[in-house]
């Protein structure tokens, strides 16, 4: 029951957020540019130019407009792309399992390299490895992403031409119309290099993170007692101790995970992967305003979804937080 | 043949590249079964070093760097970690300072139960439960089925020590090194949980060393005490015999200390000085600098174990009464 509470709780905020997130995407659109140059050619004339702008309502004041976009908004309807003449909900959404495999892929190589790596630098403190690993992600930590990308299409793309660094590769398209880069070989490969570029941002943060969390469990009173209880060496490290990183690992690692879609706009523009960061900046070139309120309300959406999710696992593993809402 | 024999004991912690401090400087001591042993001195004396030197558990960058602890004959230093670790938890217990930091905050009470029985003994999941609930309710705690399920969390200070010590019991152990059992417990609680400790270690047999600063509570638990002062113990012999007769006038100095010992009104005696740090210790006996029978001797050497106290001018009976 309690769970349900929470789920209300957590609508009713994701609604106010998702609000005020659609009143700042749509407030930008008169500082993009005038979508008209974009939308029609030279040649048509400024009476043409006005009784267009009067037919898609941008000579209306913003109050109207807005509410007009918010009434469409509600039944899913978030304005038609100038450029594609289609829904520019559909657009975003045909190019979200690139973005979305991008991002798993990404998860997956930094959680399967941080985890062990954060362990083993707090167990083996003083090992050359450890030294390397730690010098190795604070420059990591320094190197802005796009250079890690372009080094990365440069060394494995170009120079060893071991990977592909250009777009998604062979994917195949799954019977729910979900286009998967996850069953070919081809499009496995594509994904390596993008992925790793991508998870770089949050790798070496998480490295520390978790050594620094597992350093500090390791000297806990509970984790001294675990050992004076006879456990073998594995329990007292992985159940004890590393139960105990978990919590301010999920934490950072939720809020990071917005950070992760923002840098998918620079990712995929270098890799030239066909995901909603590359349709993004395609948009913003293009003015192409619907497609770019579609795009912040649609990022904006994942975020809220993505926090809530974060904050309900928080509660599944830390038995000291319960459910607001919840009794005792 | 006595069932815990330290022998010599150094703990030594390391300070800058080279060298090294010792903040336990050959320590002995011995314990029959059954017997209860008070350490006793102020923090920074050594006490919690020597519990936990004896199931080697010294946390890095200290290490044992010298001497023996032989149990049953037997020196738990050399054996494997395997090895030791079928003796931590299972023949020697440990019960730490403060129970809000000895629970695992994020595994329920059974399971930090049950895993101490499951790496001792071949039992299943359903006994050993079953034992623990038993074991819950030897240490009087309240419908103790439910408590299984809970997180540490949900209980009280002292409820939380009642877990660890029924944590301690459940092997049957040998022996039980109490590092403070109460000293982070409301006073209300604290009589109690000593007096459980007590009872517990009598009717099943199990010896205690009890490691405290409070001389009180030392003479109505144990039956010998070993008083330690910056990392050596300066005197030990019967309860009773340093409770009545103190012969190290440091010993002396923490009974005039108690605050029972002062009238009504009276200022509380204390001690001159506090007890260097182990970095920091003067040539000779660590205490003279704060002793007033100190002589030119105690400033050179340092006094050795004899006749069950460490000290060149030992009170003699009158004198400490005084």
């Amino acid at each position: 029951m309690h769970i349900l509470a929470f789920l209300i709780r957590r609508a009713v905020q994701a609604l106010v957020v998702m609000f005020v997130i659609s009143i700042i995407g749509f407030s930008i659109q008169d500082n993009l540019g005038d979508p008209l140059r974009e939308l029609v050619g030279q040649s048509v004339s400024e009476a043409e130019r006005e009784a267009l702008r009067d037919e898609l309502g941008l000579n209306d004041p913003f109050l109207v407009q807005y509410a007009r976009f918010l009434g469409n908004a509600v039944q899913g309807d978030l304005g038609t792309s100038y450029f594609f003449k289609r829904p520019a909900i559909d657009v975003i959404l045909d190019k979200f399992p690139a973005t979305f495999e991008l991002v798993l892929g990404a998860v997956f190589i930094f959680v399967s390299v941080s985890i062990p790596a954060g362990i083993y630098c707090a167990i083996h403190r003083d090992s050359w490895l450890t030294r390397i690993i730690m010098t190795g992600s604070i420059v990591g930590i320094s190197i802005p992403v796009f250079l890690t990308a372009i080094f990365m299409v440069w060394l494995f793309g170009v120079e060893l031409g071991w990977l592909p660094a250009f777009g998604r590769g062979d994917t195949v398209t799954l019977p729910w119309g979900w286009d998967t880069g996850f069953l070919t070989w081809d499009g496995i490969s594509h994904l390596i290099l993008p992925s790793i570029t991508l998870s770089s941002i949050m790798l070496p943060l998480f490295i520390r993170l978790i050594r620094a969390e597992m350093l500090e469990a390791m000297g806990t009173d509970y984790v001294r007692f675990a050992r004076a209880k006879g456990l073998s060496t594995w329990r007292v490290r992985y159940v004890h101790a590393f139960r105990n990183t978990l919590l301010p690992v999920v934490t950072v690692g939720g809020l990071m995970i917005g950070t992760l879609i923002a840098y998918t706009i620079l990712t995929e523009t270098v890799f030239q992967w066909p995901g909603m960061g590359f349709l993004f900046l395609e948009a913003v070139n293009r003015v192409d305003t619907p497609l770019i309120i579609a795009y912040i309300i649609v990022v904006g959406l994942i975020f809220v979804v993505v926090n809530t999710l974060v904050d309900f696992i928080y509660t599944l593993i830390n038995p000291m937080v319960k459910l607001p809402g919840a009794k005792g | 043949m006595a069932m815990l024999e330290v022998q010599d004991l150094h703990v030594a912690f390391p300070r800058g590249k080279r060298d090294e401090v010792e903040a336990l400087r050959g320590v002995n001591l011995h314990l029959e079964k059954g017997e209860r042993l008070g350490v006793v001195g102020e923090s920074g004396a050594g006490k919690s070093m020597l519990a936990f030197a004896i199931l080697n558990l010294i946390a890095d960058p200290g290490r044992v760097s010298g001497g023996r602890v032989m149990f049953h004959g037997e020196n738990l230093l050399d054996l494997s970690e395997r090895g030791i670790r079928g003796i931590r938890g299972n023949r020697i217990s440990m019960i730490f300072q403060d129970p809000m930091v000895t629970l695992n905050p994020v595994l329920t009470i059974g399971t930090q139960m049950i895993e101490t029985l499951k790496a001792h003994r071949k039992i299943s999941d359903a006994e050993a439960r079953k034992l623990c609930i038993e074991r819950l309710k030897q240490v009087a705690i309240p419908s103790a089925e439910s408590r299984m399920d809970a997180y540490p969390h949900e209980l009280s200070g002292g409820l939380r020590q009642r877990v660890v010590i029924a944590i301690a019991l459940l092997t049957d152990p040998e022996l039980i090194i109490a590092d403070e059992p109460t000293t982070a417990l409301d006073v209300t609680i604290q009589a109690e949980i000593m007096a459980l400790i007590l009872k517990l270690c009598r009717e099943n047999d199990v010896a205690l060393i009890l490691i405290t600063h409070d001389l009180g509570v030392v003479a109505e638990v144990t039956e010998r005490i070993m008083i330690m002062y910056a990392g050596l113990c300066v005197e030990e012999g019967r309860t009773q015999d340093i409770i009545n007769a103190p012969r190290h006038p440091y010993t002396a100095g923490l009974l005039k200390a108690l605050p029972q010992k002062a009238g009504r009104g009276q200022r509380l005696y204390q001690i001159p000085g506090s007890m260097p740090p182990i970095t920091a210790l003067p040539p000779g006996c660590a205490y003279n600098p704060r002793c007033e029978f100190a002589a030119d001797r105690c400033r050179a050497t340092i006094p050795p174990l004899a006749g069950g106290v460490a000290c060149f001018h030992p009170l003699q009976e009158e004198e400490a009464a005084s």
